[in-house]
């Protein structure tokens, strides 16, 4: 296949990117996106050009850090896939494809395509774990929990915190992701005691963290390679609701 | 229920959250989507001939302290949704300051992505609607009483009539989006429910943009004069 890319290059976080375009030969649709990436650093640095900086790591779509926009949606046009799993075949011989980073204003940008995503790990440490008691495992059916729920924990449990629906939120919310978070520990038995101070910590650190608020697009939902559910949403929303009734913030306390 | 200082304080700042300002949004376009259907009804009544819509009239104005609770509280949730979304609506600007070269919208509608449009146009609307029927009584040949000679008068020209049909268009279309939100957003949103967005929301938007357009098109064609 014949292809050309479209890249997003900037040298720093201060410093001012464009488009840069670069034709590529013999690329194989059996290829994934990021080989294609790898193929194309390999004939930048052969002629003695600064590679394209990306992140990946798992390459298998589990681990959350790949991703960038590709021609207009986040991981591309294949549902329900990580950039790293997005495959040739999908696009046309011939075809222009045009790649950018992430933008939010939480999401600075490094360096070409990599975004500093740390603002969600910021959101998962303000309230994102449960207190358990330390000391030998507990037995394994002990706490009993309803078939439908450990699913539907599971399904919220998915999300792999790669910030695409941030990234295609128009009002750069992160929702999707703390409601995702939320949801996977609140619908559990072990996630009770915590979960209205949950609900305020981890919701007003994303506040804070200059993330927009929910406008109800569904933009998220539909490309979150994990399929979460803005059905998440609603209940953090109600979480939240009820949490700001009857509880006042609590600061984490360290032990 | 008394409410306190510490619970006035604590909805005041919850309201300042980013889903607490959703909630207010919801909340007050509630109040004003209730009060849009009794009006529809309320105006479909020219239908029914002079003497009802005109009676219909006469029974709002003797209600007096009722009628003026209605329009106070109705306009402390239009002041509250008109400040709320605009507070909302620059905060989710600042928060995605840069926008991409090349932006695929797969699941968000025309009418989700100019709420921001319509809602300011709807109050333009409002405003001089208010001018023509209620504040100043700028309306052709005003009567304190005929109500229906106000209405079909003001129809009868054209131009007046188109302006309201538009205006009803784009307050559809506010509420296309809004309704679907609303639920979403205090936490009625569920994937059983969520044909709403794509059927329920548009034909309760339609039924009640239809409502009205209606009146404008009726005086129009003859069939209420
Ligand atoms: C006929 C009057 C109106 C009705 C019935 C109405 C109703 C609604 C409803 C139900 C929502 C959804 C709330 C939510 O998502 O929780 C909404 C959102 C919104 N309204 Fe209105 N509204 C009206 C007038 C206005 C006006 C005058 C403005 C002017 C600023 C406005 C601006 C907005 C905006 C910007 C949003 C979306 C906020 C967001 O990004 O989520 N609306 N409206
Ligand atoms: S909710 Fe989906 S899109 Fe958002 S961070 Fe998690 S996996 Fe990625
Ligand atoms: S590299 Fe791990 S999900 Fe793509």
């Amino acid at each position: 296949m014949k292809l050309t890319l479209k890249i997003w290059r900037q040298d720093g976080p201060s410093q001012k990117g464009g488009l840069a375009a670069y034709p590529m030969d013999d690329v194989s649709p059996d290829m994934s996106f990021l080989e294609v990436m790898d193929m194309l650093n390999e004939q930048l640095i052969a002629r003695g050009e600064r590679p394209i900086a990306f992140d990946h790591d798992c390459r298998e779509g589990i681990c959350g850090s790949c991703g960038f926009m590709i021609s207009g949606e986040a991981h591309g046009p294949v549902k329900l896939t990580t950039t790293c799993q997005l495959f040739m075949r999908h696009f046309r011989d011939g075809d222009t494809i045009i790649a950018e980073p992430f933008r939010s204003r939480a999401f600075p940008i490094i360096k070409d395509l990599v975004v500093d995503r740390s603002a969600l790990d910021k959101i998962v440490q303000a309230g994102g774990f449960i207190s358990a008691r330390t000391g030998s495992a507990p037995d394994a059916n002990a706490m009993l929990i309803p078939k439908d729920k450990a699913d539907r924990a599971m399904d919220a449990a998915a999300c792999i915190g790669c910030g695409a629906c941030v990234a295609v939120c128009p009002n750069g919310s992160a929702m999707l992701f703390t409601a995702a978070k939320i949801g996977h520990l609140g619908l559990l038995p072990q996630g009770q005691p915590e979960r209205r101070q949950r609900a305020l910590r981890m919701v007003n650190k994303m506040d804070e963290l200059g993330f927009g608020a929910c406008s109800n697009h569904g933009e998220c939902e539909a490309v979150c390679p994990k399929g979460i559910s803005i059905d998440f949403i609603a209940c953090m929303n109600r979480d939240y609701m009820r949490a700001s009734a009857t509880e006042t913030m609590e600061p984490v306390k360290r032990v | 229920m008394q409410l306190t200082v510490k619970d006035m304080t604590r909805i005041f700042s919850f309201s300042r959250t980013n889903v607490g300002s959703k909630v207010v949004l919801a909340a007050t376009g509630a109040v004003i989507f209730l009060f849009l259907i009794g009006h529809m009804l309320g105006n479909l009544q020219i239908f029914e001939g002079p003497e009802r819509l005109n009676a219909y009239a006469a029974l709002l104005k003797s209600t007096g302290k009722l009628l003026w609770g209605a329009r106070i509280m109705l306009l402390v949730a239009v002041t509250l949704h008109i400040v709320t979304a605009a507070k909302v609506t620059l905060a989710n600007w600042r928060a995605r300051p840069v926008g991409y070269t090349c932006k695929k919208n797969i699941e968000t509608s025309y009418a989700a992505r100019t709420m921001i449009i319509t809602g300011p146009l709807v109050f333009l609307y409002v405003a001089y609607h208010l001018m023509m029927f209620t504040l100043l009584k700028t309306g052709p040949e005003y009567s304190e009483t005929d109500v229906y000679a106000n209405v079909v008068a003001a129809f009868k020209m054209p131009v007046i009539s188109g302006v309201y049909i538009v205006a009803m268009l784009i307050l559809g279309a506010h509420l296309y989006h809004g309704i679907w939100s609303m639920l979403q957003t205090v936490g009625i949103g569920n994937s059983r429910y969520r044909r709403l967005r794509r059927t329920v929301a548009p034909a309760v938007a339609i039924v009640i943009a239809a409502g009205y357009i209606a009146i404008p098109v009726a005086v129009l064609a003859g069939i209420v004069k």
